[in-house]
């Protein structure tokens, strides 16, 4: 018998190793805080993610439920001790297709498949789905990992980087891929000075409460740690108000008096880890008097205020007026029209929120996860009334973001801490906290009628929409101003009215999410497609490729459109569409309880702010020793910018893409390149890299008096410049030494040229444009109402494809998150918050994928390239929506369509 | 620091969860679930070092599975046909990774609604071994559970073995849910059929989820004993299946849909296992 042991002896990575630990702490925490072994990344602390994965005698656990005594006498392996030397064959595999984006589950795949391997070293598909289905991705759809595990054995060498002029379209692995595949990636919650003190927050358990604190003073005494609240911020000389719109900002870091969401913030207890560890928060002194919360927005205006600001509950409308909609209805000779209703979802992506920070002489340097440095330094500074230039962001690596880590979370609460304590301060928020207290997709109750002539021609269009936005502004305004201006597709629509409200209640805070609405939208008119096809007895597709936009087309903001592909992507879904549709209808002839559909769906979506500056500014510098840096300050949360943005300056400059030594982003180190938001940094910062690359080359020209198209060679402290006429030589040393120690620089900002929007929406609100076209195929079991999703073909206009891989891994990762929307997510505030009752698909739920590239060249994007990072969801749910219903009949109005909503639909159908 | 106990025997085992207020852990996939701390708060008894807790025994009166199996080793184990609902129920309790982990005795003591494992163990007319150190009794697994998270287990008891009696037939199980893997069932079957000479001879069915605790089904399996195995689809009714069940509606489906799929995937499940046994 064992009582009490307090020396641990473990056996890790082969190792042996000794810990003081209880024995009954969870393995995770002791691998990562007494080891330092961070490679195991923790997403839940319940067994529903998996990234904490480790092998115990080569069997995969989650280590998050495993008590670190149960290790004793066995051994377990990490990500740290796959391959010490090098990487492994998985490893490699992982890299070279692309398996790892934000790299968050990667340790986790890593070691499942590992264990797999072991014992099945040449497996099927479905027994690496079977291996892989613990553990759940956000980013890649999971298409690249299962590829890359099943590879493993025969996957051939790794391909050298791409020569000089010949980065762009190159399928080359992520060139921060290495630090994702071997455990070394410093996320928020890996990184933290000796001795930093942890911060847990006190956050309301109701959806609606005023508040009142009690003897704070005796409680935190009697614990040894500090607690701050609101009123501390304030004596800083802080403005408690935060927003990702200025002149929306309305959200405190610590509520003062009323807490308006469940699981806002209304004070933060600081401490060390070991007292932090063992301290009990569930008596700490406030006292609550519930409100009646404001949660149906259909009820929600003229209801209590949610904010008494705002007394309607209206946080902002959104409108676009072209031509006379009711006239272009009355005119048509079909009108199909529907009401949809979709409900909150959220990120889920596999890190929580957290981060570290401290002082640095008179500075407060936050790093965390962000996908938006510059915004967190403007809101940080206002929260704690710091000037701007005191504030430093250094973004941790994003363990997934998708527009949840636009908005600060935890940076004004540990930076509060860091400040009044004096001491580095950490907080990595629970799942809970995560998904209580962080931004979700706008909750959406669209109706819509659209017209046809008789020929098929859209001759109008009438939308209407109700976003629930939550408790607080965040991205409201930008939902309800993007949806109207993307509401009628790609197509082409003469009389247009569309009109959205967004509308606060108690619920969580909606902001943005991948599509920023969009994709709400895009099910309504996707589906009224549908029914006009069928009214007009059209071929769906055929249907589609008569409205389709075309080039010289106005939009319904009136603006002309260049580089229109929209019509390109649905010709390409062409053969697929026809062997589509014989198959289902050969499968269906056989009868049974499955059924077979088709559905098809297309999207577009302006790049960059809504009729609004976003600038980004990149800076390229040449040493006199001849390093060439890439200051980058785009953050890349998976989606691959550190990789496209280089290999585009790489060709502007006419350098080979190795020689790049990529810095930032950091604001002390990277000029602003903006948020990774709205599809834009391919476009935007992918042309100031362009830009700057060209300005760089133009330099260099100059001072050898070489011709534009002279070849460049940079051979350690010296660049060769050659071209017809001979060469020329520069001698980095001897070149003054100018700005931020660089001999040769250049420094290009690009801001994509747009015209506002009047009253009626109508302007010119995007630079650029990209498309896409989704077909689905699907099979309904009929008398379940289970919809598996078979088969998705996928095409999008990139307008020039920098990156294949990325741009395939951009693409099965939209459709993963718009498969989920379509089927099974749905976020129930108080009731979902954690990761086995909401729900996104794992690694046995996805489709075969089929990408199809196109290029569709945009006059204005870098080297014709268009963005892609939200394009790829829009089209999946309305595809899929339209497919369960070519299969059964069944017409879902309300997602996510579980299977009791499509039997329900099933059985209405059929009435 | 928490009080740890993991005895090698099972009288000290006894020993210490008499003197009561102890966790008693296995695979721990449930405990740790239910908490945000970084460590279970003690004093805790972790049962899976007590000598012969673990496995698979085969005796002529049947066959015992200790309390501390885990998932794989059961789906990993040689068993009889009448036992495949069991396996493929071992196969989707979460995922691997908990299938490593979590154990047959953790289950029936978490007593989950929608615990993976009941519906095929009561469809083996399984007994739990439940011991203190007053002694050792048995009780039928359908009257172990008495609820959402209660069952009969007395204080300063642990439940030491699962016992079934030599069964014969064919098992099978199929479980519903929004998604593929790590899913809570919306519905899920278990059955065991003898067939002999084109008719089944014995019918043992249950169904989880759709009831506080997972419920055999008597009035189906009277229908269903004796029928000619071409005629078990239509023997398979909701007006005699669905009255032993009482399903809820909560996030996952509805009251009506639950009994409805229970329905379809029954007669789904005893379809399948006649075909195999026809083939």
């Amino acid at each position: 018998m064992t009582a009490q042991p307090t020396h641990l002896n473990l056996q890790v990575n082969g190792k042996p190793v000794v810990v003081q630990a209880d024995p009954m702490r969870r393995l995770s925490d002791v691998l990562r805080e007494d080891l330092g072994l961070r490679g195991s990344k923790v997403g839940c602390d319940a067994g529903d993610c998996g990234a904490c994965t480790v092998l115990v005698d080569g069997a995969p656990v989650c280590s998050c439920l495993t008590p670190v005594v149960r290790a004793v006498g066995h051994s377990v392996e990490t990500i740290e001790g796959l391959s010490p030397n090098g990487l492994s064959d998985l490893q490699n595999a992982f890299l070279r297709h692309g398996a790892a984006q934000c790299g968050i589950c990667t340790p986790g795949m890593l070691m499942a498949a590992t264990g797999l391997l072991a014992e099945t070293p040449a497996p099927t598909r479905s027994q690496v789905e079977d291996a892989l289905g613990g553990v759940l991705c956000r980013c890649t759809g999971y298409a690249k990992i299962i590829d890359a595990v099943l590879s493993v054995g025969h996957s051939g060498a790794a391909q050298a980087l791409p020569a000089s002029g010949q980065a762009v379209g190159a399928r080359i692995e992520r060139l921060d891929g290495l630090a994702k595949v071997n455990g070394a990636e410093v996320f928020g919650a890996d990184h933290w000075p000796e001795g930093a003190l942890v911060v847990r927050a006190i956050r309301s358990p109701h959806f609606a409460a005023s508040f009142e604190f009690g003897d704070l003073a005796g409680w935190e005494a009697a614990r040894a740690v500090q607690v701050f609240t609101a009123r501390d911020l304030a004596a800083l000389g802080g403005v408690n108000r935060f927003g990702v719109i200025p002149p929306f900002a309305d959200q405190p870091a610590l509520a003062e008096t009323e807490a308006r969401l469940r699981g806002e913030a209304v004070a933060i207890v600081v401490g060390t880890h070991k007292v932090m560890d063992a301290i009990d928060l569930s008596d700490f002194p406030i006292t609550w008097t519930t409100l009646t919360p404001v949660m149906d927005p259909a009820t929600a205006i003229g209801a209590r205020a949610v904010q008494a600001e705002r007394a309607d509950n209206v946080l902002t409308r959104g409108r676009v007026v072209q031509g006379d909609a009711a006239a272009g209805l009355g005119a048509a000779a079909h009108v199909a029209e529907v009401t949809v209703e979709t409900a909150y979802v959220e990120h889920a992506y596999i890190e929580p929120e957290a981060g570290c920070a401290w002082v640095e002489g008179d500075t407060l340097v936050i790093q965390a996860c962000t996908q938006a440095p510059v915004m967190d330094q403007d809101d940080v500074a206002i929260l704690l009334g710091l000037p701007r230039e005191r504030v430093r962001i250094i973004p941790a690596a994003a363990g997934g973001g998708f527009g949840s880590k636009l908005d600060v979370s935890l940076q004004p609460l540990i930076g509060l801490a860091a400040l009044l304590t004096g001491q580095p301060c950490r907080m990595v928020y629970s799942r809970a906290e995560s998904m209580q207290s962080t931004t979700k997709r706008h909750p959406a109750t669209m109706s819509a009628q659209i017209g046809v002539d008789a020929a098929g021609r859209i001759t109008g269009m009438a939308f209407e929409g109700q976003f629930n936005t939550g408790a607080y502004a965040s991205w409201g305004p930008t939902v309800a101003n993007r949806v109207p201006v993307h509401a009628s597709g790609p197509y082409l629509t003469p009389n247009y009215r569309a009109e959205t409200v967004a509308i606060h209640t108690n619920g969580p805070v909606s902001g943005a999410f991948r599509g920023f609405g969009v994709p709400q939208a895009a099910v309504v008119q996707e589906v009224l497609y549908d029914d006009l096809a069928a009214a007009l007895a059209m071929d769906r597709l055929a249907f589609r490729r008569l409205n389709a936009l075309s080039d010289g087309d106005r939009s319904v903001c009136g603006q002309q459109l260049h580089g229109v592909g929209i019509d390109a992507c649905l010709a390409a879904l062409e053969p697929r569409w026809a062997q589509a549709n014989a198959d289902a209808a050969a499968f269906n002839a056989a009868g049974g309880a499955l059924r077979r559909g088709v559905g098809l769906a297309s999207c577009w979506y302006g790049c960059g702010n809504t009729a609004l500056p976003n600038p980004s500014t990149v800076r390229l510098g040449i040493t006199a020793q001849g390093r060439l840096c890439l200051h980058q300050g785009a953050t890349d949360i998976g989606q691959g910018s550190n990789t496209v943005v280089t290999q585009i300056c790489a060709d502007a400059l006419g350098l080979p893409i190795a020689q790049f030594e990529l810095i930032g982003p950091d604001t002390a180190l990277t000029p602003d390149c903006g948020k990774t938001s709205a599809s834009r940094q391919t476009v935007v910062t992918g042309k100031a890299a362009m830009l700057s690359g060209q300005a760089l080359r133009q330099q260099i020209l100059a001072l050898t008096n070489r011709g534009a198209d002279a070849d460049l060679t940079l051979d350690g402290g010296r660049i060769i410049v050659t071209d017809a006429a001979g060469a020329g030589e520069i001698s980095l040393a001897d070149l003054p030494l100018g700005a931020h120690g660089y001999v040769l620089m250049a420094e290009e900002s690009y801001d994509p040229p747009t015209l506002p929007l009047d009253e009626d929406g109508q302007g010119a609100p995007y630079a650029v444009y990209g498309y896409g076209a989704h077909l689905a195929e699907v099979e309904v079991d009929m008398a379940l109402g289970v919809v598996k999703v078979l088969h998705i073909t996928a095409a999008h206009d990139l307008g020039r494809v920098i990156n294949p891989q990325l741009a395939e891994g951009q693409i099965e990762g939209g459709i993963a998150q718009g498969l989920g929307m379509a089927l099974m997510e749905e976020f129930i505030p108080g009731r979902t918050e954690n990761l086995h009752d909401y729900l996104i698909p794992t690694a046995g739920d996805m489709p075969k994928i089929t990408p199809i590239l196109i290029e569709v060249p945009d006059p204005e994007g870098p080297m014709g390239a268009k963005g892609l990072g939200e394009h790829v969801l829009i089209p999946t749910a309305p595809a899929i929506l339209n497919a369960i219903r070519d299969a059964s009949g069944a017409r879902v109005t309300r997602l996510p369509a579980l299977p009791h909503r499509v039997l329900a639909a099933i059985q209405e159908a059929g009435q | 620091m928490t009080d740890f106990f993991r005895p090698h025997q099972l009288s000290d085992a006894l020993e210490i969860a008499r003197t009561g207020g102890v966790t008693i852990t296995a695979g721990c996939t449930d405990l740790f679930p239910a908490t945000q701390a970084q460590a279970l708060r003690g004093p805790v008894l972790d049962v899976t070092g007590i000598a012969g807790m673990r496995g698979i025994t085969q005796s002529a009166t049947g066959w015992r599975i200790g309390a501390a199996t885990t998932w794989t080793d059961i789906l990993r184990a040689d068993l009889p046909g009448a036992f495949d609902g069991l396996r493929a129920a071992a196969r989707e309790v979460g995922s691997v990774q908990i299938q490593n982990a979590g154990t047959i005795g953790g289950n029936l003591c978490n007593a989950s609604p929608a615990a993976d494992g009941v519906p095929a163990l009561l469809t083996l007319d399984a007994e739990v071994e439940l011991c203190s150190t007053a002694g050792t009794r048995r009780m039928a697994l359908d009257t172990f559970l008495t609820g959402p998270r209660q069952t009969l287990l007395a204080p300063g008891e642990l439940l030491t073995a699962v016992l079934l009696p030599p069964v014969a037939g064919t098992g099978g199980f199929l479980k519903l849910g929004a998604r593929r893997y790590l899913v809570i069932s919306i519905a899920m079957v278990a059955a065991r059929l003898e067939i002999e000479a084109g008719h089944i001879r014995h019918a043992a069915l249950a169904v989880g989820a759709c009831s506080a605790v997972a419920r055999r089904l008597p009035a189906q399996e009277a229908a269903l004993t004796g029928a000619p195995v071409a005629r078990a689809a239509s023997r398979i009714d909701a007006s005699v299946l669905q009255p032993d069940l009482s399903p809820i509606t909560d996030i996952r489906a509805d009251a009506t849909y639950r009994a409805h799929s229970a329905t379809v995937l029954m007669r789904r499940l005893v379809v399948g296992i006649c075909q195999e046994a026809e083939a």
